[in-house]
């Protein structure tokens, strides 16, 4: 009960760096170290309900896989994903983000855990399940001598959809395809094929869409007609997963953001928050002469200085207006400190995954 | 049932045989057609008749499961191999199909080829020898029985195989030897007593010898026990087939 508890706690409150950690131990110490904060996620969850619809949509429950390799890609998952929302799925490589995508899909058996979409058992209830999704997989894998209309229209009646050209036509245009209709697959480009697979998902008009890297190899133009066509069936009621290396794309396109690193979801929060993070920079100032202390006239900027006064940090936001830069260094040459170098820096999605594999061990 | 599925399976192999017509039709018929030349002809003149039958009219029910045997496997291994092997596999994995709707797209579709193939020899074979045939029904009955088992075997050995040499090694090292042994050319009661009962191991000697049958009326077996062997090969075949899906063997990890 706790556990299922703090899963939404995780996923649900737009709590700093809420890490969702796969150890009950530590889940459980969590839970009850911030029982003030609870009552707030409480409050929060009951807003949320309200905005969101109230079952997720898809429900993985510690869910494990470990490969006949005895390599271990998934340690005991819980995730929600939300009705009609995108969510991003962030992870370096090795992450077990297809790993996840395979298993929700049908294409990989889990070890453990369950997964159930829509209220019904992936396993049990696999058509029902299996109809409402469609995939986008990650590698080209796409037939070779057939035309492009026709493997769109095998994958629509695969998924039991009765024939429809119209829609079918429709798709080949959203996605730049129609005059590739009669040609045949092999003769596309890489960007092509892409476009083929997410039209061959789409085909049979599913209410879930999975994209594993759906922007790779695509050109910026084409990535930005994408964008809108996910956008658009988003707008129509399709709950979209998408994993992908790009922040920006992440950025661009999703309500939420998972992380995921060595098999475990190590953070889940909505795609603001995470950018408000994401957006911090930090000017740091190689001083001439050591300082002790922040004199009072500074006091605003919210400075730090390190361990034997060496540098001065500033920590600013470069999605605000004003990064309030320039004020500074006017404040601190009235206040007559000198600076001999100056650099800043900022906080990669890579060095956040890395830090937050750090603190979940 | 996802009928859809499996007529969209279904059409998608079939689509597959036109764009490969010659390999598919073409050169197994001119294959056979030089058997015919070579065996029925040249060298057929010089036989005596077997059982009442002129040696050219005998070797014809062998040849055309000679064919079907090979083709049946051809097609059914490689039509589920190359998906496994481009990765196309994905989507059926991912389709709401049943284990049975699969089946019965792909054997379905090979099988097919493998009977209008083995009508055609068939009829090339009119061709170069006089033809009886004493039970129609029986005889196609053997074809399609045939066409669905080997295309049964065939699926297995592409889900089994991890490399085009093995979908080329079962039937050039198994079906074609035991094809040939299996009384293709003579009539089992021509080899030494021994060989006769060694012979009786082979499978094929039961379909090629019901299938003369029905054809001739002249049988190394009685009819009974060709159809019981045939439908038992069927049967596991099928039962292989049921543990592939129940396990997920090559298919998922
Ligand atoms: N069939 C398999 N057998 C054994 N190990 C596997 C198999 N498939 C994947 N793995 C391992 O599982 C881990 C997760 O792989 P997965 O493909 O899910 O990663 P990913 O997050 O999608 O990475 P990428 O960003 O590179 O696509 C990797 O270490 C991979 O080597
Ligand atoms: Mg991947």
């Amino acid at each position: 009960m706790i556990q299922a508890e703090d899963r939404r706690f995780h996923q649900h409150a737009g709590v700093d760096w809420a890490i969702a950690s796969p150890a009950p131990a530590l889940r459980h110490r969590q839970g009850v170290g911030c029982a003030a904060l609870r009552y707030s996620v409480h409050r929060i969850r009951r807003a949320d309900a309200t905005i969101t619809g109230v079952a997720p949509i898809i429900s993985v429950s510690n869910l494990s896989k470990t490969y006949a390799s005895g390599f271990q890609a998934l340690k005991s998952i819980n995730l929600d994903i939300r009705r009609a929302e995108i969510f991003a799925l962030l992870g370096p490589n090795g992450a077990g983000k297809t790993t996840l995508i395979s298993i929700i899909c049908g294409i990989v058996n889990p070890s453990e855990g369950a997964v159930s979409v829509d209220g019904h058992d992936i396993v049990a209830a696999y058509r029902t399940v299996r109809s409402m999704i469609g995939l986008v997989p990650q590698e080209l894998t796409t037939d070779a001598f057939e035309t492009v209309w026709a493997t769109v229209t095998f994958s629509r009646g695969l998924f039991g959809k009765p024939a429809n050209p119209g829609y079918i036509e429709k798709v080949l245009k959203d996605l730049s395809l129609w005059d590739k209709k009669d040609s045949k697959v092999m003769t596309l480009s890489g960007g092509m094929k892409r476009r083929l697979l997410i039209a061959k998902a789409l085909s049979h008009e599913p209410q879930i869409l999975f994209l594993d890297e759906p922007t790779a190899g695509v050109d910026v133009e084409l990535r930005k007609d994408m964008w809108q066509v996910v956008r658009t069936l988003r707008a129509s009621g399709v709950t979209i997963i998408l994993t992908t290396h790009y922040i920006e794309e992440a950025e661009e396109m999703a309500d939420r953001i998972g992380v995921i690193a060595k098999g475990e979801i190590i953070l889940v929060e909505r795609k603001d928050e995470l950018m408000r993070k994401l957006g911090k920079k930090q000017l740091v100032l190689q001083l001439h002469n050591r300082l002790t202390g922040i004199p009072p006239n500074l006091a605003v900027y919210g400075l730090e200085v390190n361990a034997d006064g060496s540098e001065l940090m500033y920590t600013y936001d470069t999605r605000a207006e004003r990064t309030g830069i320039s004020a500074l260094l006017k404040d601190l040459s009235t206040a007559g400190i000198v600076f001999t170098d100056l650099n800043t820096t900022q906080s990669s999605l890579e060095d956040i995954f890395v830090d937050l594999v750090r603190k979940s061990k | 049932m996802n009928f859809r599925a499996v007529r969209a399976i279904y059409l998608f192999e079939m689509a597959r045989t036109w764009r490969t017509l010659m390999q598919s039709i073409v050169s197994p018929v001119i294959s056979t057609s030089l058997y015919f030349v070579v065996f029925g002809a040249a060298i057929g003149s010089r036989i005596a008749e077997i059982d009442g039958v002129s040696y050219g009219a005998f070797i014809v029910p062998g040849l055309i499961m000679l064919s079907l045997l090979t083709q049946s496997i051809a097609n059914a291994s490689f039509g589920i191999y190359f998906p496994r092997f481009t990765g196309t596999i994905y989507e059926l994995l991912s389709a709401p199909v049943s284990p049975f709707e699969i089946i019965l797209g792909y054997v379905g579709a090979a099988a097919t080829k493998s009977v209008v193939l083995g009508l055609i020899i068939l009829a090339t074979a009119g061709l170069f020898v006089p033809l009886r045939i004493a039970h129609p029904v029986w005889m196609l009955s053997f074809l399609v029985l045939t066409a669905v088992t080997f295309s049964l075997l065939g699926f297995i050995i592409g889900i089994w195989a991890d490399g085009f040499e093995k979908l080329q090694v079962v039937p050039l090292l198994v079906i074609i030897p035991l094809t040939f042994l299996g009384g293709t050319f003579y009539s089992v009661n021509m080899l030494p007593p021994f060989w006769q009962t060694v012979t009786m191991v082979n499978p094929v000697v039961y379909l090629i010898s019901g299938f003369r049958w029905s054809f001739y009326e002249i049988a190394d077996v009685s009819v009974g026990v060709s159809v019981t062997v045939t439908l038992g090969f069927l049967a596991l075949c099928l039962g292989a087939v049921w543990w592939i899906f129940n396990t997920g063997y090559r298919l998922k990890t």
